[in-house]
């Protein structure tokens, strides 16, 4: 097994795994989460067994950094003692973004990230699966779910 | 798909994502470096036959590409042969940037590179690049003498497949090595290139 030189992954996955990023923390953090994302991986990058699925791979440490940071934003906002629970963030849209992300990144992660690869990333379910490290229909349930949810709150919106 | 999915998957790229900032890679690279997680870092150096590609490890330099040769090969054979934790960084190739520059120039007359020898196959092949890389400046030798100087004066043959595989050329002189006669031999980047580099050098010296 050989793997592909990991400058030749950051050019060829850097732009999904960047506009995932904005999608989950909103663009502000996205640079953070991005940077934490890729120096991860880097780190376990001679180790990794398998030279398959390197994108599914990337967002699901994208996905691990994204929760990061959703909790210590969590945390920065609140006492811990009070609120155990990372609390969702407002969806309010940054920077002009179109409302409908506002209102993505407030989705529950799993369906979030779902819904983000799903429809934004065009992965099929199998990749979703790896990237959120769940069965394939598991992630179909969450692309499902998340999607029901959004068009719920845009009718009552 | 559904009118939603639409709205999902049109209207980000032109809104909100233009790609990745480069103040993001160029942050992520250089924190890659200071954390010493860069195996190979790569970039490019100007030269007067374009830009060439150059690659560093933590031991030396170890690749130095002509302008026509693939990105994505040179890449995967570092990827191969030395590690796959291979980054565009620059920090590291700075000091060779500096130095070819300085040569192009005529202000350098010998490299202070320290050097890798990983990308060469075989101890005869790396005598012969070690005894060229010896040759000074504004001198040369014939196949014959490197040969000689590696240990083995009738394997002049041999000491040319090595001269033409050289991974390191300018630096690793091997165009300061000619034909026994006084011809020009061969060069991997091609002949005008060696040439070029006899030229600079010899006017230089004058």
């Amino acid at each position: 097994m050989s793997l592909p030189p990991f400058q030749a992954l950051l050019d060829a996955h850097g732009a999904v795994v960047h506009r995932f990023l904005v999608a989950a923390v909103g663009p502000v953090d996205a640079d953070d989460c991005f940077q934490e994302t890729w120096i991860a991986a880097l780190r376990a990058y001679d180790d990794l067994d398998h030279a398959e699925n390197l994108r599914g791979w990337l967002l699901r440490i994208a996905q691990r950094k994204a929760i990061d940071s959703h909790r210590s934003a969590a945390r920065r906002a609140l006492p811990a003692e009070r609120l155990p629970e990372p609390a969702a963030p407002p969806p309010e849209p940054v920077d002009g973004e179109p409302r409908l992300w506002a209102r993505v990144r407030a989705l529950p992660e799993k369906q979030r990230a779902a819904v983000f690869l799903r429809t934004v990333a065009g992965l099929p379910y199998a990749e979703v699966a790896v990237a959120l490290d769940c069965s394939r229909d598991a992630a179909r349930r969450n692309v499902h779910d998340g999607l029901q949810r959004l068009r719920k709150e845009l009718i009552g919106a | 798909m559904s009118e939603l999915e639409r709205q999902l998957r049109q209207p980000y790229d032109a809104t909100i994502h233009a790609g990745v900032p480069q103040a993001a890679l160029d942050a992520l690279a250089a924190r890659a470096e200071r954390e010493g997680l860069v195996e190979v870092a790569y970039g490019q150096a100007d030269s007067p036959f374009g830009p060439l590609t150059v690659a560093a490890t933590e031991r030396g330099l170890v690749l130095l590409a002509y302008p026509e040769v693939e990105l994505e090969g040179v890449l995967e054979r570092l990827a191969r042969t030395i590690s796959p934790r291979v980054l565009e960084a620059p920090r590291r190739i700075d000091p060779v940037r500096r130095e070819l520059d300085e040569y192009f120039e005529r202000r350098r007359r010998e490299f202070d590179l320290e050097l890798d020898w990983r990308l060469v196959r075989g101890g005869f092949a790396t005598a012969v690049l070690e005894a060229t890389a010896a040759i000074p400046y504004g001198e040369t030798l014939t196949y014959r003498e490197v040969a000689g100087r590696a240990g083995s004066p009738k394997a002049f043959r041999a000491a040319g497949n090595g001269l033409g595989s050289n991974p390191i050329p300018i630096v690793v002189p091997c165009h300061r090595v000619l034909a026994s006669g006084g011809g020009l031999g061969g060069y991997t980047g091609g002949l005008d290139r060696k040439r070029t580099l006899l030229d600079l050098e010899r006017g230089a010296a004058a």
